[in-house]
């Protein structure tokens, strides 16, 4: 076991590629993907795991990228909202918010849509009371909950 | 936050040495980040467990369940075995958190939480579990989130996860081993202790311990169990008040078992056993239930932010018991 140490050079796997970091034991895995990696379609808010803004997938699964040490997400998958469109195909979940003009200053969004991808990817988006209760952990200051949901089913019900 | 070095860990053994040289741990890191960013702990060193093997859920051959401490409390929410046969505990690990939250924090970690009082997650104001001796900024202050049973003059905080109160009601325990390699079982019901004028001391972890397991016994498999949780909004919310319950009725409808557990009212998971007896060899109906729940908050000492809850707690049960005992 390696000794315990204050600076790492990492390699994350993000959105299918190898990079390399130097970080900081303290620095976040949202701090490293926003700050060191330039992927700042992944928000800060709270910075405490109670807005949702940072949502990720690490290795499929929503997880809040505020509440995980970068050096511990080495050798795992990440996925950023940055990760999900094919060129200028967007994924059917980015879609489906545009279509249903699902957010108003935007800047919860990437949280939304990588959330309502793991839910859907979970199966659990199969009403509209289960959507907002997967939805719960992303947070809207705007409040555009109600077309949230409404992106969220419509974009379950055609991937599912 | 403060520097700290990081190092995973292989084994139990190399754990508690990092632990004994003043290392803390850090499994899931849900809560363990929170507490860093806001300046509440500062470790020189963090161990991670992650690399231990202890997840999973396994039946053994007497027919207990084992969850390992490093199971995710989604994994665990999901568990086919948890869901049929320890009903409050999956109800009670889907009702915490959030999903993100649930896919990173583990069991262990739970049962470690530390309080959600408003003064100890805020270092600019005294409290005796952060700082012993400072004072505690609860008693007369924003106490609406606090606990009316378990506390001192010293501390009113709550533990705040829904787990340990099922897992009271489920009669389970954790397995512990200790710096020397030794393995000891303690009850859940006597994992937390009270704060009394030592609450910066919240469970009987020593140094080096870790938690490896909790153990449903075979018994509680058997007994239909369920979790109420009383919240601020519908989802991703701490408990105002919650009621574990688990119960056996005999052949003749009766009940022949029962273990009755609140959270989020006390210092720590409740045991209701003035409840329990009220209801034990008697057929469940509404008034019997009704009448029994109000030992619920028997002993409570409330203040004016958190008077509410009293009367929260006596429904709560109410409603938990009516609900599993097909009353409701």
């Amino acid at each position: 076991m390696p000794e315990p140490s204050q600076n790492f050079s990492l390699t994350l796997h993000v959105n299918g590629t190898e990079h390399r970091v130097a970080v900081d034991a303290r620095t976040t895995l949202l701090d490293a993907l926003r700050d060191r990696l330039h992927l700042t379609g992944t928000k800060k808010g709270c910075a405490l795991g109670q807005c949702g803004a940072c949502t990720v997938l690490l290795d499929g699964r929503r997880v809040v990228s505020c509440l995980m040490l970068a050096v511990m997400a080495e050798g795992r998958q990440v996925t950023t909202i940055e990760g999900l469109a094919q060129g200028d195909d967007l994924h059917p979940v980015q879609a489906a918010f545009v279509e249903h003009d699902a957010f108003q200053c935007g800047y919860c969004t990437p949280g939304q849509i990588m959330s309502a991808v793991g839910a859907i990817r979970e199966g659990r988006a199969g009403s509209d009371d289960e959507i907002r209760e997967q939805m719960s952990g992303n947070l809207c200051r705007c409040g555009a909950y109600t077309n949230i949901v409404a992106a969220v089913r419509d974009a379950a019900s055609r991937e599912g | 936050m403060h520097p700290f070095t990081y190092a995973p860990v292989a084994d139990a053994a190399g754990a508690a040495a990092r632990a004994l040289a003043g290392a803390q741990f850090i499994a899931g890191g849900t809560d363990m980040l929170q507490l860093l960013q806001e300046n509440l702990v500062q470790p020189q060193e963090l161990a991670d467990l992650n690399g231990l093997g202890l997840a999973g859920i396994t039946e053994e051959q007497d027919g207990a369940l084992r969850l390992g401490a490093l199971t995710r409390l989604q994994k665990a929410a999901d568990d086919p075995l948890l869901r049929e046969r320890c009903a409050v505990a999956a109800e009670a690990l889907a009702a915490s958190a959030s999903p993100m939250v649930r896919h990173m924090a583990t069991l262990g970690g739970n049962l470690l939480q530390r309080t959600r009082c408003l003064y100890f997650r805020d270092v600019s104001t005294p409290c005796n579990k952060r700082q012993p001796g400072s004072g505690c900024s609860a008693l007369e202050g924003e106490n609406r989130h606090n606990a009316i049973l378990g506390g001192s003059e010293h501390c009113i905080a709550v533990q705040p996860s829904d787990l340990p109160v099922a897992l009271v009601a489920l009669d389970a325990e954790v397995l512990i081993q200790g710096a020397g390699g030794a393995e000891r079982w303690v009850p859940v019901e006597g994992f937390h202790r009270l704060p009394g004028d030592t609450p910066e001391i919240e469970t009987v972890m020593q140094p080096g311990d870790i938690i490896l397991a909790i153990r449903i016994p075979a018994h509680a498999t058997r007994w239909r169990s369920h979790y109420v949780k009383a919240r601020d909004r519908a989802s991703f919310a701490w408990a105002l008040c919650s009621a574990a319950v688990a119960l056996r009725l005999d052949e003749e409808g009766r009940v022949a078992e029962l273990r009755v557990a609140a959270g989020g009212v006390a210092t720590k998971p409740w045991r209701l056993m003035r409840v329990e007896q009220e209801l034990l060899g008697h057929r469940l109906d509404r008034d019997r239930v009704r009448l029994a729940a109000v030992w619920a908050s028997e002993g409570a000492v409330t203040r004016p932010g958190n008077a509410y809850k009293a009367p929260l707690l006596q429904h709560t049960v109410e409603r938990a018991i009516l609900e599993l005992g097909g009353l409701a």
